[in-house]
């Protein structure tokens, strides 16, 4: 009988997850690291973690990795790239280290069309801190910071910074996808390996933007988080593709 | 190679780019834009890579992502752009990553103005950024010494594994005096820390995170161990008219030359003055100046600053019977040497 579930090469055996029950970084970890073996791209992968929930991404993952400060991912993922073409760099980070202490770094670093591939955990909420309000966060989340929920007259609005980047010429192939359930999953995977091709085609920019359950800071269990993504996060963050413009920059590049 | 003409902010570009800088990130700030300009220019030349960033926080996070990788990596400011480096400058000392940080220093605080000062003495020798580390410091007195320090920064980080400050002020960087730039290097030193891909062997990580407080504090102890042995291998300091001198200035980087002209005056008038010069700003070069000492009894610091590395003097000087004066001028001005010289005669009456 042949073993079709297999571990990942790419992902360390010793180690007990510190994520917490139900947390959507452990799928996406698994998604990248099988993606790195399926492409052959884990010898020469370098990933940038970002400080929040996934800074210990290297206790995990079996390839190369750095550690960011709160932001600067794809600041260092584009310092890494530009020295060293030949690396296989992919920026990993949530919604408050992306879209609000890291905006500059993001919106500069899709506007430059850097060769990198970015995965964009949406939580809806600042996840290690332990549950703050994020930029992302719904009108009416009930978050420690947005205690009576998430006012807007005060609160700003829900940020859709991956639409605001998919805009950018330099901004190849970004999708919203989900891993609130198996479909959103397959979706996730197929997504994020269109992003690394991107990159390994020396396309550009590429970011897939994962809306991604945080049962602890919603104060859910799992399955009614999965629900939550299912029923309120997509009114707000519509999944689907966002920009692929993979065929003209082919055409370009010749 | 022949002398040629150059200022001192091209000087320190292509002295990197003969030190085996590939990287430069970096954004506008007079004055010091002709350095990346420069950069612009030519590092594409030699297949490095130019890039102008969005910010001086981003630039800084790019030097550490071609420092992982272990590329020779430089990155320059004035004043207020180097306050926005600290982060990274914080996590290059975290990490042990070798890279170098210009710093053409301005009038200050705020944005101050663009006039030549000396006022981020303390910023760059007491660390900086958040956290319990050092940097070390080079303050070059001339446009040669900009480029013999600028290639001998880069040697310093990779040996190291530390950021390393090159720090001029606006004088230094402006300034033209003839140059003899040293031969490209071909040989850079291995990296085996360096993040490449793991090939076929082991994964590898870099992280500042040290969550366990045993580990964090070995980590401290282990940085501290090598700002010693930078301390004891690296400092550097110039003696001028020192060998017969009663009375001592200590100076650096434009300060020391204005000093130089200042006490040539003054030993026509016959005063017994000479000059300490540091030239490593941390490590402060503490043991020469204690050897002074027992000598010397009058000390005058000059800064252009309301007085911070003269906090070192006095540190070092703590357990001599001397005298430590201090003479500032901030904000900007240039002192001349007549004005100086004035100074030195009014401290030398009083002696």
């Amino acid at each position: 009988m042949e073993l079709i579930n297999k571990w990942p090469e790419y992902y360390k055996k010793d180690v007990v997850s510190h994520y917490c029950p139900g947390c959507g970084h452990g799928i996406v970890h698994r998604i990248v690291a099988e993606l790195l073996e399926e492409m052959d791209l884990g010898k020469k992968a370098y990933l940038v973690c970002p400080a929040g929930c996934a800074v210990l991404a290297y206790n995990y993952f079996d390839f190369d990795v750095i550690e960011s400060a709160h932001g600067r991912g794809t600041a260092i993922a584009t310092g890494a790239k530009r020295a060293n073409p030949n690396l296989f760099v992919i920026s990993y980070q949530g919604d408050g280290d992306l879209s609000a202490i890291g905006t500059a770094e993001t919106i500069h670093s899709a506007n430059r069309g850097e060769n990198i591939s970015v995965v964009f955990i949406n939580n809806a909420v600042y996840g290690m801190t332990g549950g703050q309000m994020a930029p992302t966060s719904l009108i009416g989340q009930s978050t420690t910071t947005s205690p009576a929920g998430r006012n807007p007259e005060v609160d700003g609005y829900p940020l859709h910074i991956t639409d605001i980047v998919a805009q950018f010429p330099g901004v190849v192939y970004a999708e919203r996808v989900s891993v609130s359930s198996p479909a959103g999953i397959k979706k996730t995977k197929k997504a994020i390996r269109n992003s690394f091709e991107t990159q390994q085609e020396g396309l550009g920019y590429s970011i897939v933007e994962v809306l991604s359950p945080c049962p602890t800071n919603w104060k859910m269990d799992p399955v009614r988080s999965c629900k939550w993504i299912d029923e309120e996060m997509v009114k707000e963050y519509k999944p689907g593709l966002l920009t692929d413009k993979r065929e003209e920059k082919r055409k370009e590049k010749g | 190679m022949d002398k040629v003409f150059i200022s001192g902010n091209h000087c320190i570009a292509e002295a990197a780019i003969r030190a085996g800088c590939r990287c430069y990130f970096g954004y506008p700030i007079t004055p010091q834009n002709e350095l990346g300009e420069y950069m612009a220019a030519n590092m594409r030349k030699v297949g490095g890579v130019f890039l102008q960033s969005e910010s001086e926080t981003a630039a800084i996070n790019m030097v550490i992502g071609a420092a992982s990788v272990g590329t020779r990596v430089l990155t320059s400011s004035s004043s207020p752009g180097v306050s926005l480096k600290q982060e990274g400058l914080s996590f290059l000392a975290g990490f042990e990553f070798p890279a170098v940080i210009v710093n053409m220093m301005r009038g200050g605080p705020g944005l101050g103005n663009i006039a030549p000062a000396q006022g981020d003495y303390f910023q760059s020798t007491r660390g900086g950024g958040h956290g319990d580390y050092r940097t070390p410091v080079l303050a070059p007195a001339s446009v040669q010494e900009l480029a013999d320090l600028t290639v001998k920064a880069f040697d310093l980080a990779d040996k190291y594994r530390t950021p390393i400050l090159l720090m001029g002020d606006g004088m230094m960087g402006q300034m033209k005096e003839p140059v003899v730039f040293p031969e490209p290097i071909t040989n850079l030193p291995e990296k085996p820390w360096a993040l490449k891909g793991r090939g076929d062997g082991p994964s590898r990580h870099h992280a500042s995170l040290i969550l366990d407080g045993l580990e964090m504090e070995r980590h401290n102890w282990k940085l501290v161990r090598k700002y010693k042995e930078i301390a004891e291998q690296e400092t550097l300091f110039e003696l001028y008219m020192m060998d017969d001198a009663e009375f001592a200035v200590v100076a650096y980087g434009t300060t020391a030359r204005i000093a130089k002209g200042a006490i040539k005056r003054a030993r026509k008038d016959g005063l017994k003055v000479g000059l300490v010069r540091p030239i490593t700003l941390f490590p402060f070069p503490d043991k020469i100046l204690q050897k002074v000492a027992q000598k010397i009894k009058n000390f005058l610091v000059f800064e252009m600053s309301t007085g911070q590395m003269v906090e070192d003097v006095r540190l070092a000087l703590e357990d001599e019977r001397v005298v430590i004066d201090f003479h500032g001028r901030p904000g900007g001005i240039i002192p001349t040497p007549i004005e100086f010289s004035r100074v030195i005669h009014r401290y030398y009456r009083r002696m």
